[in-house]
């Protein structure tokens, strides 16, 4: 009694199909709706991926993802007796540059750790920077260039010269540059306090696009900023870059547990930016689910119209032996034919969107499709197609085949 | 008990009552007995609102009875579930109605075709032979890939009953099958039914209030507010 599955499904499908080929206005311009919607929703989530992509990988490209620091120094308190009541006037104390302790322990450590990919020491402190009459404040960040570029690419923004570093060179960025007058080959004096200065020649020139660090940072040898420093064999931060970007905070934290020294993960020193990218994010997100429970309703409506339409032909259906299930599921295929069909258009039409920006568009950056995305649209936009049938499905299955035949 | 009168239908003590137990009760039929054998011809006549169309309803399993017990093919009925209903009166009946109810979406033959698709998917060349057959029948061969829309009221009820005839069931129902047809073409409907009668000897039931026409069944069950007054042979 039970019939074939296959068999079933046959007829489901050609009266599905059937039935929307004979409304052909109506579905397609629920379909043009389903596509407008699905393409505003490709458009819009390869736009603010790409975006976001690209904010990011601007933003990092230029930091370390975990940086490892000395603990600050805190004045110490002397333990009071008992119940004793204290009131305290403290002067916090000022943070002299210091190394951290062990830092080659540390190093072999990190290195060793499976979410951490590059691992660079760094001596850095302030200085002034002269030539001739002219000067400028500058962080000097002493560091070894076969780690140090593991962790911050700066060869690939090069203006001028090379990314090498030596006991008399030294790299410089563009605005630095500028506001001394100097070029790849010239002379520059460093003069981090208390007498010890030393003569540099500009090797290189950087551009990382970033105002500030363009203006400050020199790289120097490690050895020679540690001895500019006062530092001598010591290093002042450990910058390091993690495997998934996103874990760094959770990562920072195991880490500060791990050495017992201060670690500070981008996501926390670039609080704000993360915000706004997590905001962004849930816009998107928000049109996204309006587009689509628009376009669901859109289809609830136009099946709900159709199955009122055919009401006589879903009695005569019954009439001649269709099962209940057999008409809710002829609904629910329109649904998901619908729903696949709009979303493959509107899949299409989103990507040709994406690469009509990328032509034309004002070419900041370049938006990638995502190879998920539209196939992902799809399978959305069809499971919704179906839920949003479920309605009007249930109720032409429900339908009193002897009053639906005598319905007018 | 010989193939010809070998029972189709039985019902006994039927009875059917709308708003049961309310103000607005409404007992439509009452204690309805009738048997109808294996290639009968009949008609039911009657004034209207005297149950007609909810005998056949009844009958084509498209509604339960309040009271009694409806065998169909020695089969009792009131206990069915819409599963069993639905599948029995797929093998079982073959309906004719009175706006002949094709569906749009399909071609002429293809509609003759929807209750074998219904039951079993995808039609065999075997059945779409039948069909065309069928439709030969009916005069309408040459109309086959029209779509129902192309085609006369008349010959629309005409593909209607080859539709009903398809799946060769033992009793084909018709509830005023000319009620909507001048009376030339209900003539030839009522002509082919006689004709179908015999050649493929199914039993007919025919609801009709034209007694012109019902005279020329075999048989004649008249309902009177929802109780059987006559049952007559003709002829």
């Amino acid at each position: 009694m039970t019939r074939p599955l296959r068999a079933s499904l046959w007829t489901e499908w050609t009266i599905a199909l059937r039935f929307l080929l004979d409304n052909r206005m109506q579905s397609l311009l629920i379909l043009l709706g389903i596509g407008v919607g699905c393409a505003v929703i490709v458009f819009i989530t390869a736009l603010i991926s790409g975006l976001q992509a690209n904010v990011i990988q601007r933003t990092l490209g230029t930091q370390a993802h975990i940086r490892i620091l000395p603990l600050d120094e805190v004045n110490r308190r002397l333990p009071l007796a008992g119940d004793a009541l204290a009131l305290d006037l403290e002067s916090p104390r000022a943070q002299r540059l210091r190394s951290i302790i062990n830092w080659q322990e540390v190093r072999d450590l990190l290195d060793r750790d499976p979410q951490i990919t590059a691992v660079s020491p760094v001596a850095s402190g302030p200085a002034i920077a002269r030539r001739g009459v002219a000067r400028a404040s500058v962080a000097l960040v002493g560091m070894q260039p076969e780690r140090y570029l593991q962790v911050v690419p700066v060869d690939e923004d090069m203006l001028a010269g090379r990314f090498e570093v030596a006991a008399d060179q030294a790299v410089i960025g563009k605005e630095l540059a500028r506001e001394l007058g100097l070029a790849v080959g010239d002379k520059l004096r460093l003069d981090a306090g208390d007498g010890r200065d030393t003569v540099v020649n500009v090797a290189g020139i950087f551009e990382l696009g970033v105002r500030e660090l363009d203006a400050r940072y020199v790289y120097l040898d490690l050895k020679l900023a540690q001895t500019l420093l006062d530092l001598p064999g010591g290093v002042t931060v450990i910058d390091t870059r993690v495997r998934s970007l996103f874990e760094a905070e959770r990562s920072a934290e195991r880490l500060a547990r791990l050495t017992g020294l201060k670690a500070e993960s981008w996501m926390q020193t670039n609080g704000q930016l993360l915000n706004a990218l997590s905001s962004q994010s849930m816009t998107t997100q928000m049109i996204r689910l309006f587009v689509g429970i628009s376009v669901a309703f859109g289809i609830a409506s136009v099946l709900a119209v159709s199955v009122v339409q055919r009401t006589r032909e879903i009695g005569i259906l019954r009439a001649m032996g269709s099962p209940r299930g057999q008409i809710l599921r002829i609904f629910l295929l329109q649904g998901g034919l619908l729903g696949l069909t709009g979303s493959a258009a509107g899949g299409g039409i989103g990507w040709s969107l994406v690469q009509v920006f990328n032509l034309f568009g004002p070419r900041l950056f370049s938006i990638p499709v995502p190879a998920d995305l539209i196939p992902l649209a799809m399978l959305i936009a069809t499971a919704s197609g179906v839920l949003a049938a479920a309605v009007p499905a249930r109720r032409a299955a429900r339908y009193d085949p002897a009053v639906a035949i005598r319905y007018v | 008990m010989s193939e010809a009168n070998r029972q189709i239908l039985r019902l006994a003590g039927i009875g059917k009552v709308y708003n049961q137990g309310e103000a607005l009760e409404n007992r439509v039929l009452d204690d309805i007995d009738l048997r109808l054998e294996a290639g009968e011809l009949c008609s039911l006549i009657g004034p209207s609102g005297s149950g007609k169309s909810t005998l056949l309803n009844l009958i084509g399993l498209l509604d339960t009875p309040s009271d009694g017990e409806l065998y169909l093919l020695e089969q009792p009925t009131r206990q069915m579930d819409d599963a069993g209903r639905t599948e029995l009166r797929n093998r079982a009946i073959g309906f004719v109605f009175q706006f002949h109810h094709l569906i749009s979406a399909f071609s002429v033959l293809e509609n003759v075709l929807m209750p074998l698709i219904i039951r079993s998917g995808k039609p065999s060349r075997a059945d779409t032979d039948r069909a065309r057959g069928l439709l030969a029948e009916v005069g309408l061969e040459a109309f086959a890939d029209k779509r129902p829309t192309q085609i006369s009221g008349g010959q629309q009820q005409r593909v209607a009953i080859a539709r009903a005839l398809v799946t060769e069931p033992p009793l084909l129902l018709a509830d005023e099958p000319t009620g909507n047809l001048d009376s030339r073409t209900a003539d030839g409907v009522f002509e082919l039914f006689g004709r179908i009668n015999q050649q493929f000897g199914c039993a007919i039931l025919v609801v009709t209030h034209d007694p012109r026409l019902a005279a020329r069944c075999a048989r004649t069950i008249e309902l009177v507010d929802g109780r059987v007054v006559s049952d007559a042979r003709n002829r």
